[in-house]
């Protein structure tokens, strides 16, 4: 099972389009990823795309949270979109409001 | 529905995260899982084998043995076995975002997930020996 993730940049916003299945073994991979964009592009403001994840178990809210904190850590935020029922009961239980 | 049970074990790498979710979905398909329950036990199953991974074969690679039963009335009943380090306090260890892992990866949600997508969850662990975790699942008939 694989995951990938796609950028796009536009003024302060940078969007990771996430695809795939999210567990802890593909979240490393995506993690990396995003964090190295994060690190050249300097965003306000994170937009995580779930549009085509197709799986995610708790690995997915830990990658949520982490990339949440870097981006705070530099005055920024993160939005998450795209999101499946099924993920929206995970980040329910971690109390991570999703756009619609 | 007959009853069936299958047991496979394997080794406590993360790729192997992905095929057991999908051996036991295989399993399951039989018993006519609605999108949403299938996707429960998948969620649920990939929490548990991570958590062996993770914490109890932390700082080595051990066997990881699962088996599936299904019973007469729709019931799925999933064990996950590993002898890894075991849990010292598994009252604690089952509270929402209390880990043990790295914060910046792990949220601490996976016993959280487990019983909240799961009907019900039994964790017996002993400090040394190991852990099981034992879950259920009732398949509503469509």
């Amino acid at each position: 099972m694989k995951a990938d993730v796609e950028f796009m940049a536009t003024g302060e916003f940078l969007t990771a389009a996430l695809t795939g299945e999210i567990d802890h073994h593909t979240a490393a991979l995506l993690r990396s990823k995003i964090d190295e964009q994060i690190d050249r592009r300097l965003p306000q403001k994170l937009i995580l795309d779930f549009s085509g994840v197709g799986f995610m178990d708790s690995s997915g809210i830990g990658l949520i949270l982490g990339r949440s904190k870097r981006m705070q850590a530099a005055g920024g935020q993160v939005m998450v979109r795209g999101v499946s029922p099924q993920i929206n009961r995970m980040l329910r239980l971690a109390n991570i409001q999703a756009e619609q | 529905m007959n009853s069936n049970k299958v047991k496979i074990s394997f080794c406590s790498r993360s790729a192997n995260e992905a095929f057991a979710r999908g051996a036991v979905a295989a399993f399951v398909a039989t018993m006519d899982p609605t999108v949403a329950e299938l996707s429960d036990i998948k969620t649920a199953v990939s929490e548990a084998v991570t958590n062996c991974i993770v914490h109890a074969y932390r700082d080595t690679v051990g066997q990881i043995d699962l088996t599936a039963e299904i019973r007469e009335d729709n019931k799925l009943i999933l064990t996950i076995t590993d002898k890894g380090v075991g849990i010292e306090d598994v009252e604690r260890a089952m509270q929402p975002m209390y880990t043990t892992g790295s914060p910046e990866e792990r949220a601490g949600l996976g016993f959280a997930v487990m019983k909240s997508f799961m009907d019900e969850l039994k964790v017996r662990s002993k400090p040394g020996k190991g852990t099981r975790v034992t879950m259920t699942k009732y398949i509503r008939s469509r």
